[in-house]
């Protein structure tokens, strides 16, 4: 069967993409719009890597099908940084070294700011909470969410 | 592998009715979209419901609540008022998975998945939840314990889907809790769930299983009426042996988080009198 025709706002950019009812808005994102800084871990909803925000909701972008953002609004990881200023979660993360092999920071970088702009004085038990989908198979997770704590603080600062 | 997203309940029914082959809603997608990749399911047609008013819509009706198929945990987490009158319901929609799960996953997916182990069905049933069914020969309401017969199976005819589930009208000092039990602390598929229901704060009402109801209806959920709870609540345990847990672990921890849920559903009452 034909493909389905999409549109949708991806970073605020309208685009259009040809897509099958097989594709999740995973594959659409990395195979189709070439951007491939989500990634696929587990590809069921388990490992957070592919966290992107739907309408300003934190969702995995392997349970979402490509044709189902048709109208909707999508923010990635490449959406993050202001040009070349990076976002104060990104530069604690590089300050704090909280990653190693970097495949889970997208998605929890992207998770962490859709906490901070909720919660932006949250405990550490609310950051552990909320980012309990978000596997790190490398480093553990105190630097993760000391550098999500800190991000935080420096945002309260403005 | 067709995909269509109608607006209307008649649409969806219509589509679901007349497919040749095998056909699947899509609300939340997040057992769907699974059961796809594993290759358990290779449906024909996809009916995304998220497009129909009625599924996405949390509204008050007849003193009590509506809440559409397709609306997600998050979604309910964050309307205070149902929150306030359902504790129990919202906290258990909110047990499943992760924050990027529950930003997708809903109350009717959770019913029609078919598990044993969905987290929000025990909750709905304590609360004495109806689901509002429609399919081609019309609408009809069907107590939530009744809709899911078995393990994958469910009490729905071709071309018919869960459009909504009404929670009743609150009494005064009244309120509800679910516990479950998993091995780890979050993100894991519940070995044991219970939900309470009571009413009054000293009535009590627990639709899953009658005989715990009757253990405690009339009591304070004194001692000794805690002590007929956990009885009652393990005497009607039917679990099954797995590596997640044995017959014999499952039956005792019901019984603890049967007490445990009455007793959170009493303090919650108690301060809303």
């Amino acid at each position: 069967m034909a493909k389905h025709h999409i549109e949708a706002t991806v970073n605020g950019d309208a685009v259009e993409f040809l897509c099958e009812t097989e594709e999740t808005l995973l594959d659409v994102l990395r195979d189709t719009l070439n951007l491939t800084g989500s990634k696929e871990g587990c590809a069921s909803g388990d490992c957070g890597a592919c966290s992107v925000m739907l309408d300003g909701r934190l969702v995995c972008s392997c349970l979402v099908l490509g044709c189902e953002v048709s109208g909707h609004k999508v923010e990635t990881i490449e959406g993050m940084a202001k040009g070349e200023s990076l976002h104060p979660l990104q530069q604690q993360f590089l300050k704090s070294a909280a990653l190693q092999c970097g495949i889970c920071t997208p998605g929890v970088l992207v998770a962490s700011k859709a906490l901070l702009e909720r919660s932006p004085d949250p405990t550490e038990t609310e950051v552990r909470y909320w980012l309990a989908g978000n596997l790190c198979r490398c480093t553990g997770y105190d630097k993760i969410v000391s550098a999500v704590m800190d991000a935080a603080a420096t945002l309260r600062k403005g | 592998m067709r995909y269509e997203a109608p607006d209307s309940l008649e649409g969806a029914v219509a589509l679901l009715a007349g497919a040749q082959g095998e056909a699947r809603v899509l609300a939340g997608g997040t057992d769907l979209l699974v059961q796809m990749r594993a290759d358990v399911l290779d449906p024909d047609l996809i009916v995304d419901i998220k497009k129909i008013k009625e599924t996405r819509a949390v509204t008050e009706e007849k003193g009590g609540w509506r809440i559409g198929a397709a609306v997600t945990g998050a979604e309910l987490k964050e309307h205070a008022r149902l929150k306030k009158a359902w504790p129990g319901v919202v906290e258990a929609a909110n047990l499943i998975g992760s924050t990027q799960v529950q930003g997708r996953a809903t109350l009717g997916g959770n019913l029609c998945n078919g598990s044993p182990a969905a987290d929000s069905v025990p909750a709905l049933i304590a609360a004495g939840a109806v689901a509002t069914l429609v399919g081609p020969k019309g609408k009809r309401d069907l107590p939530v314990e009744d809709v899911m017969l078995g393990p994958r199976k469910l009490a729905l005819g071709k071309g018919e889907i869960v459009a909504s589930f009404l929670l009743p009208p609150r009494a005064a000092r009244s309120s509800d809790a679910y516990l479950r039990f998993i091995p780890r602390t979050e993100m894991d598929i519940a070995v044991v769930g219970a939900g309470v229901s009571l009413t009054g704060a000293v009535a009590a009402r627990v639709l899953l299983v009658a005989e715990a109801a009757q253990a405690i209806v009339g009591s304070r959920l004194d001692v000794p009426a805690q002590e007929r709870l956990e009885a009652a609540a393990r005497a009607a345990c039917r679990p099954i042996d797995d590596k997640r847990g044995t017959v014999e672990f499952r039956t005792q921890v019901a019984g603890v988080l049967a007490r445990r849920a009455a007793l959170i559903a009493l303090d919650r009452a108690r301060s809303n009198s």
